[in-house]
């Protein structure tokens, strides 16, 4: 019936119907992968074993909350106490958003270290930035909908930025709203839309999948699969190194979720909403920390909400700011070093959005911005046109194999 | 708008600094509760559920408290019916249209001391009592932080000069607070014999709040040991059969 050596005659009928097995035969066990990938490229599979586990959470979550304002705190505190395992569905929800998003920046330096994003893989990097964004927008519509102090001032001050837009800003921000201040109809739509966009978000993962399967995995040398001898089946060999990769991640996991549930959160979102009360201290969640001290680095508001996005689309135009040949930063000794420094500032940006803006804060919180976009937009093209990169292998077996002797040793 | 923002960042520059700057760290308590795998001292709940109930319940509501939670501090099924007994709950309206009280059930939840937020404020010159159910997740370091504020009422310094019916605390933000001391000692009878020192029963009262505010704290500490217990041997087995898929393949 067909030739793709099926035995089982249910199998075999289903696919010639529908060639699901096929499909995954094709896209697990035949999959080409380069024999050399090394812990950090388990990261995106990590991701989507969370994306899968925030959806299903969040189902189940969505069966006892209640989107009103009247409601929603009351309705958390229902769900903590009253529902059976309650309290491990939402911490594993509020914790899994902080993990998945852990993955996800791990997976995006992975790539930048790498030069995952060079030619042919500029469409799946970029897929992969629309993907964080829609993550980003998806979390903070998250974080509204307990309805405490925090979701309350975060919905109040993130929509705010819209209105930095000339002429139509205001507009936009009454029309976000659904009203004249964050109010019911603010906390009905955005649970409307976080309900969707983790939908969103798989269709661009398929996407990503399809764009990752043309050409296959970059590696850790960061040349090209060159023969059957570079690479392995995806199929047992990547399942089961992924499989062991998880079990380690979701230690850290877990012991957010039953030892220290609420400390990624702000003890300010046990204290219902209140208009008429500021918080002390209005702070994102940690994840969207480094994107906050950039905007809060920039005296003009609209300056602060343009660097803040563009802090994030710039990584769009990176296939083409990174004028080197090489993709691994491993044969790169002078980008190597530029990559550690960015990461080092990166996280001195979430440090300074932990904090607020006044004295010292305010200068390292510049200087932290002004080092992030130079990075991109000179050190970048700069290094690729000036660094004199390090001879590469000759192929992935062969590198292999070379290290295999002192391996031994 | 774009001042509502520039006011919203300034304030939310200018408070932490003074709530920050000023407020004392709280003192550092070791709670049996939050050591890994910890659990509540159950007659350390009961003597803190007695002084919420004699003590704090007079201004403090503890709504998302039910009398069957009761049951998890180690009252038994007899003595929280005799609990819930004890209260009057409004109930209704009946088949005549009417509200009536009628004596509590272990399925009500704690009564609270204040028909609203409003009728709250109007009995405490102006400030409102905050929920105790949910206080101590509501606030950084919450179990400490509740100890050291009801341990930390002093005479005000005399740089210091109090608003109309506030008293001094070091350990709240700004120092003044509209609660008076309301702890002195023997100020409860302990059935157990222990004695009701300042310092004893803010301890008690804390961890019967810390229970208050997550109960599902053994749980979650019992759930998650064997989760823990699982995930090593998962990841013992899952290197095992990875280094044995891999044997084959030169790497």
């Amino acid at each position: 019936m067909s030739s793709n050596g099926f035995t089982n005659p249910i199998v075999k009928w289903i696919d010639y119907r529908l060639p699901i097995f096929t499909f995954m035969k094709h896209s697990l066990d035949e999959y080409p992968t380069p024999k050399n990938l090394s812990y950090w490229w388990n990261l995106g599979s990590l991701a989507g074993v969370f994306l899968v586990l925030q959806i299903v959470t969040g189902i189940i979550l969505v069966m006892h909350y209640t989107p009103h304002t009247t409601l929603a705190f009351d309705s958390i505190e229902h769900i903590m106490r009253d529902v059976n395992y309650g309290w491990l569905i939402r911490y594993l929800h509020s914790n899994g958003a902080s993990m998945f998003f852990l993955c996800v920046y791990v997976h995006i330096f992975r790539g930048l270290y790498y030069g995952s994003y060079k030619a042919p893989r500029e469409i799946l990097w970029m897929l992969g930035v629309i993907i964080v964004v829609i993550m980003m927008a998806t979390a903070f519509m998250g974080y509204v909908l307990p309805w405490g102090q925090m979701s309350f001032w975060g919905a109040t001050v993130i929509t705010n930025l819209f209105s930095a837009i000339p002429v139509v800003g205001e507009p936009i921000v009454t029309w976000l709203w659904g009203g004249f201040t964050v109010d019911n109809p603010t906390l009905q739509r955005f649970f409307s839309l976080h309900y969707l966009l983790p939908f969103v978000i798989v269709g661009l993962v398929v996407l990503h999948l399809v764009a990752l399967h043309q050409h296959g995995s970059n590696n850790p040398l960061g040349i090209d699969v060159k023969g059957p001898q570079d690479s392995i089946p995806f199929h047992p060999y990547y399942t089961i190194k992924d499989m062991f990769g998880f079990a380690v991640f979701f230690v850290l996991y877990f012991y957010w979720v039953f030892f220290n549930p609420n400390y990624l959160g702000h003890p300010d979102n046990y204290i219902q909403a209140d208009p008429l009360v500021t918080p002390a201290h209005i702070v994102p969640e940690w994840y969207l920390l480094p994107f906050y001290a950039i905007l809060r680095a920039v005296p003009s508001k609209l300056g602060g909400v343009i660097l803040m996005f563009a802090a994030i689309f710039i990584l769009f135009l990176l296939p083409w700011l990174d004028t080197s040949r090489v993709r691994s930063a491993r044969f790169r000794p002078i980008y190597k070093q530029f990559f550690w420094l960015l990461v080092i500032d990166s996280i001195v940006l979430g440090w300074i959005g932990a904090n607020p803006p006044e004295g010292i804060y305010i200068v390292i919180g510049r200087i932290a911005t002004i080092y992030y976009f130079a990075h991109f937009l000179i050190i970048m093209p700069l290094v690729g046109k000036l660094e004199r990169p390090l001879p590469l292998p000759e192929s992935i077996s062969k590198a292999v194999l070379k290290a295999q002797p002192k391996a031994a040793e | 708008m774009r001042k509502t923002l520039i006011a919203l960042i300034a304030s939310a520059v200018a408070l932490p600094a003074l709530a920050a700057s000023d407020a004392k760290a709280p003192m550092s308590i070791s709670w049996s509760h939050l050591k890994p795998f910890g659990t509540f001292d159950r007659a350390e709940l009961q003597r803190g559920y007695q002084v919420y109930k004699e003590v704090c319940a007079a201004c403090h509501a503890a709504k998302y408290l039910a009398f069957r939670n009761l049951t998890e501090i180690g009252f038994s099924e007899a003595e929280v019916k005799a609990i819930a007994a004890s209260y009057q709950i409004k109930d209704g309206p009946n088949d005549e249209g009417e509200m009536f009280d009628r004596p509590g059930k272990p399925s009500d939840r704690l009564p609270s001391p204040f028909a609203n937020e409003k009728a709250a404020r109007a009995a405490n010159s102006g400030a409102y009592p905050p929920d105790l159910s949910i206080v101590v997740k509501a606030r950084h370091n919450g179990a400490n932080y509740v100890y050291s504020l009801l341990n930390g009422y002093e005479d005000a310094p005399p740089n210091i000069k109090l608003g109309d019916g506030m008293t001094y605390n070091p350990y709240f933000p700004g120092m003044q607070i509209a609660m008076p001391k309301i702890l002195n000692d023997e100020q409860v009878t302990y059935a157990d014999g222990t004695k009701a020192t300042i310092a004893q029963m803010a301890k008690d009262v804390t961890a019967f709040l810390s229970w208050a505010s997550e109960p599902e704290t053994e749980a979650r500490h019992a759930l998650g040991m064997k989760v823990m217990i699982f995930m090593l041997i998962a990841i013992g087995l899952l290197y095992a059969a990875k280094r044995r898929v891999w044997a084959g393949v030169e790497h």
